[in-house]
Parts: structure tokens; sequence; C-alpha cells
């Protein structure tokens, strides 16, 4: 009785929504200058699962898109900055900054397309901020950042930024295979009381909606992420423990060895793909 | 007084059912993956099952189905295909099968089971991220699923 009431309603509210599914086909290019590589191929160790990788960008409704695609508008831009200044500001008993032994940031082009990757000395896969963090304790005599710390994901943004529009990179063979495998059987594994995976929603159903969020594959070549609901920049395993906590699932910690190798496995999802952050998410 | 009595009586059987539902680890399913028998043999509530269907603490199934009776509620999702008219193709038995573990039915589908409390991997306290209590209930209760079940039926063409 009520029920049938409902149905007068629907049709109207059901048709919107749903007209566009697919990734859009605009064209990503940063500041009307820097053309982004959004879509390409997928890396050979992903046949069978997709064939096309494509930045969450395309899955953004067009306002959120408009913020990325210029500095001025982009609410991450302004961390960048105060990465900038920590860059080049002493810390911890060495007396030293960053700029002491690196001299400016673009020195770093190139390096967060490589990450994580495995580091000989210390016999480990290490994210970007893993490796920053060394510096700061081993040869800084600072403090390490909490994983996805505030410090350390402005500084993680300066170092997409000095590396924007370079393709992903990351190596999955050798010393860091065994992590990478790791990492991919957590990607594969169904968690919580919803039995869901990273590749239920992520890889079966980019494209699709879930409620009103438009899936995307949940890449990270574009993190940090400024998000406009937390209205601050969101770091990758962050990002990953908010998606295992809605399976209804006991989650991972940041900076677990379980999120590392996630991390890396993820990133190598994203092969091919430009170097984004930090970009802007809904 | 007959209907006193008669109401006493269906109270009694209600009360009955209702303090012994089929335990979640008891559910009969056939090969099909239907479960011919009421989880409590109390009638379904269509209206209540309704509410379930939409409330994201529970059902939240227009997340991935779109159910144009339920178009009150916003963002029906696409990840499933519509419930529109699944009444007039599936029986009562199966409806019931599919709520309460959809992978019965359909192998390694991405459907949630709504009345499963073992063999997950990591299962939290709800959405807290939190590990689960030992004792982990169901996401629905086995009236709900019936209360579900019972408003699928009306989803007839
Ligand atoms: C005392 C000198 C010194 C200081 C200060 C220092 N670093 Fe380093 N950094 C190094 C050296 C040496 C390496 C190479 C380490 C290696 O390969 O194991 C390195 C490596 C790195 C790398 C990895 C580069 C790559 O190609 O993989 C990053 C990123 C980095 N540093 C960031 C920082 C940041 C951010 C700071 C400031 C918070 C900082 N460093 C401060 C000496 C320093
Ligand atoms: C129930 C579905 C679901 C599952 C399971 C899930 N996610 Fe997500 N994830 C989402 C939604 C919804 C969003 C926001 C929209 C989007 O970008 O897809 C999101 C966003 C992301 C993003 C941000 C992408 C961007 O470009 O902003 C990443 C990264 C991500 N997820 C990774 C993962 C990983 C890794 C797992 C497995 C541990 C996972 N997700 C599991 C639903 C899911
Ligand atoms: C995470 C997504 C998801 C959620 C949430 C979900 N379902 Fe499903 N459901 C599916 C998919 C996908 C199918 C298609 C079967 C398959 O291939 O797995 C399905 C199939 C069904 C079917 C069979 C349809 C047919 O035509 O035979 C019914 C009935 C159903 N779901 C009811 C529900 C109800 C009721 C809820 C909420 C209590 C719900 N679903 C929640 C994903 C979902």
């Amino acid at each position: 009785m009520k029920i049938k009431a409902l149905t007068a309603v629907a049709a109207l509210m059901l048709s919107a929504p749903m007209a566009f599914a697919e990734a859009d086909e605009d064209q990503l290019i940063i500041n009307g200058d820097v053309a982004m590589i959004s879509k390409t191929a997928a890396a050979p160790h992903l046949e069978g699962a997709l064939s096309e990788v494509i930045s969450g960008w395309h899955f953004r409704d067009n306002e959120t898109q408009a913020m990325q695609l210029d500095d001025f508008d982009n609410p991450g831009m302004v961390f960048v900055d105060l990465a900038r200044d920590a860059w080049a500001t002493a810390e911890g008993t060495e007396g030293k900054s960053c700029a002491s032994c690196h001299g400016e940031p673009e020195a770093m082009a190139g390096v967060k397309a490589v990450y994580p990757k495995w580091n000989e000395t210390a016999g480990e896969v290490r994210t970007l901020q893993m490796q920053m963090n060394d510096c700061r304790t081993t040869r800084m005599g600072a403090e390490a950042w909490k994983t996805d710390a505030k410090e350390a994901l402005n500084m993680e943004a300066l170092m997409a930024v000095v590396s924007r529009g370079m393709p992903m990179n990351v190596a999955i063979d050798g010393p860091a295979a065994e992590t990478w495998a790791k990492g991919k059987e957590i990607y594969y594994t169904r968690y919580g009381q919803l039995e869901l995976s990273c590749a239920n929603c992520h890889e079966q159903n980019y494209g699709n909606y879930i409620r009103s969020d438009h899936l995307s594959q949940g890449q990270i070549e574009a993190f940090p992420a400024y998000r406009l609901k937390d209205a601050a920049l969101v770091g990758v395993q962050s990002r990953f423990k908010g998606c295992v906590r809605d399976t209804r699932a006991e989650t991972f910690s940041p900076g677990s060895p379980e999120f590392i190798a996630l991390e890396l496995y993820v990133a190598s999802r994203g092969n091919g793909l430009s170097v984004e952050g930090p970009s802007v998410r809904n | 007084m007959r209907l006193t009595a008669l109401a006493a009586a269906a109270i009694l059987v209600a009360g009955v059912a209702n303090a012994n539902p089929v335990a979640p680890t008891d559910v009969a399913y056939d090969d099909s993956g239907a479960v011919a028998e009421s989880l409590t043999g109390v009638a379904g509530d269509a209206a209540n099952g309704a509410k379930v269907m939409t409330d994201r603490g529970k059902g939240n199934c227009v997340a991935c189905h779109a159910v144009t009776a339920l178009s009150d509620a916003p963002f029906h999702g696409t990840v499933a295909p519509t419930l529109d008219g699944v009444g007039g193709v599936r029986s009562e038995a199966e409806l019931r099968g599919i709520v309460a573990n959809a992978k019965m039915t359909f192998e390694g589908s991405v459907m949630p089971p709504f009345y499963k409390t073992t063999g997950f991997t990591r299962p939290g306290d709800g959405y807290t991220g939190k590990a689960a209590p030992a004792d982990l209930a169901p996401i629905l209760t086995a009236q709900e699923i019936e209360d579900v079940v019972a408003f699928l039926a009306t989803l007839k063409d």
C-alpha cells in the first residue's frame, strides 16, 4: 500500500544519475600546459585483469575535475608551498635541512614515479614516506613523521609536483617481488562481513555507481589527494584504511607491513599513468 | 471470548517462533541455494523490509541495486541488476536464500551475505574498523530477512 504510492515518484529520480557510467573522455592538462597520461594500456602484469588503466580523475564530476586543472584552483597546492618552506628549514640535531643535501626540490624529479622501491641497504621495500623518514632520523637527527601525518603528506605532495607528468614505473621484480606478491594477495582477498576485495569494487565494477559514488580503479598515481569532504590532503594508506573499514572489516594500520605491500602492488597497477598529485577528490 | 483466545494463541505462536529463529549456522540451503523454511515462522512485514533495504547500516541494498519502488531513497547503484519484477520471477524460497547468503545461489557473488556469522577474513565491529566481537551478529536479523523477502515478493511487474 505505502509501497505502491512510492512507485509514482520512481521513474523520475532513477533515470538521471545513471546516464553516464564509464570514465569520461575529458583531457587532463594542468595549467593548460602539462598534459597527463591519465589513460593508458595496462602493464603486462595486469593481463586478464585490466586492459586499460585510468586515473581516478576521469570518474569525478566536472566541478571536482576543474579544480585540478589549475594550480590556483587546486586547494592541495597550499600544502606544496608549505613543504617548499619545510624543505629549506633545518631540523634535528644535525642542523640540516633537506636542501642541505639535496639542493632544490626539483632535484627529486622522477623519484615519486618509482616508489615504493626496494632499498638494498635496509633490505626492505620503502614507501616514499619511509625513505624521507630515513633521511630525517639517520641523517638529520630529526623525529620521524607518522605515516600520513600532515608534514609527511605535504612533503610527499611536493615530491609529486616535481615529478608531474612522468609515468609511474614501479619495479615489481627482483627483491621487491615477494612484497609485491603479498600486496597482490591482499588486493584480491575478500575482507570483512561484506566479503569484498579491492578487486570486487575497483576492478570488476569501476565505472559503476555504488550508491552515489562513481567507482574508479582505485589508482594511487594521483596521491596525495586533496579530499573536499575532509578539506585536507589524504595519504594512500589512510585511503586504503577507509576502504577496508567500509567492508565491515578490521582494518590494517597505516604504516603496517600489509599496507606497505599493498601500496607497492596498487602503485604497480598504475604503471604508465602520470604522477598527478596533489589531486582533488570529493 | 473466542477472539481473545485466538489472539492469545497467535501471540503465543509468534512469541515461540521469534524466540527460536533458525540460527545463521543452521540455515538449510538446497542445491540451488534456496531456503524453503521461514527463518522465524512469522510472516514478513514488507513495509519494514523496504526500510531495511534503504538503511545504510542494514541492508543498504540500493547501494548496488536500483529498485523503482524505493526511489524516494536517493542514489541507487548500478553494480547489480535492478530488482524490479524480481518477485514475479523468483520464489520466496529463492529470495530467502539469496538475501541470507547470495553466494549459495551465485558462486563468487559480489553481493554480501546478510545472514552469516562465521568464515570471514578479519571481520570488523560494524563500520568502526575495529575487530568484531566474538559473538558477531549477522548484518540482518532473521525477522529482517523475512521482512525483506516479503517486500521483494511484492516487486511484480
Ligand atoms: C645529510 C644529507 C641528507 C639530508 C639532510 C636529507 N637527505 Fe634525503 N637522501 C640523502 C641520501 C644520501 C640519500 C640516498 C640514500 C640511499 O640511496 O639509500 C637520500 C635519499 C632521499 C630520497 C630518495 C631518493 C631516491 O632516488 O630514491 C628522498 C625522497 C629523500 N632523500 C628526501 C629527503 C627529504 C624530504 C629530506 C628532508 C626532510 C631529506 N631527504 C634530507 C641525504 C640526505
Ligand atoms: C565496497 C567497494 C570498495 C571496496 C571493497 C574498496 N573500495 Fe576503494 N573506493 C571505493 C569508493 C566508493 C571510492 C571513491 C570513489 C572512487 O574513486 O572509486 C574508493 C576510492 C579508492 C581510492 C582513491 C582513488 C582516487 O583516485 O581518488 C583508492 C586508492 C582505493 N579506493 C583503494 C582501494 C583498495 C586498495 C581497496 C582494497 C583494500 C579498496 N579500495 C576497496 C569503494 C571501495
Ligand atoms: C555490493 C553489492 C550488492 C548489495 C549491497 C546487494 N546486492 Fe543483491 N546482488 C548483487 C549482484 C552483483 C547480484 C547479481 C548476482 C550475481 O551475479 O552475483 C545480486 C543479485 C540479487 C538478487 C537476484 C536478482 C535476480 O534477478 O535473480 C536479489 C533478489 C538481490 N540481489 C537482493 C538483494 C537485497 C535484498 C539486498 C539487500 C539486503 C542486496 N541484494 C544487496 C549485488 C549486491
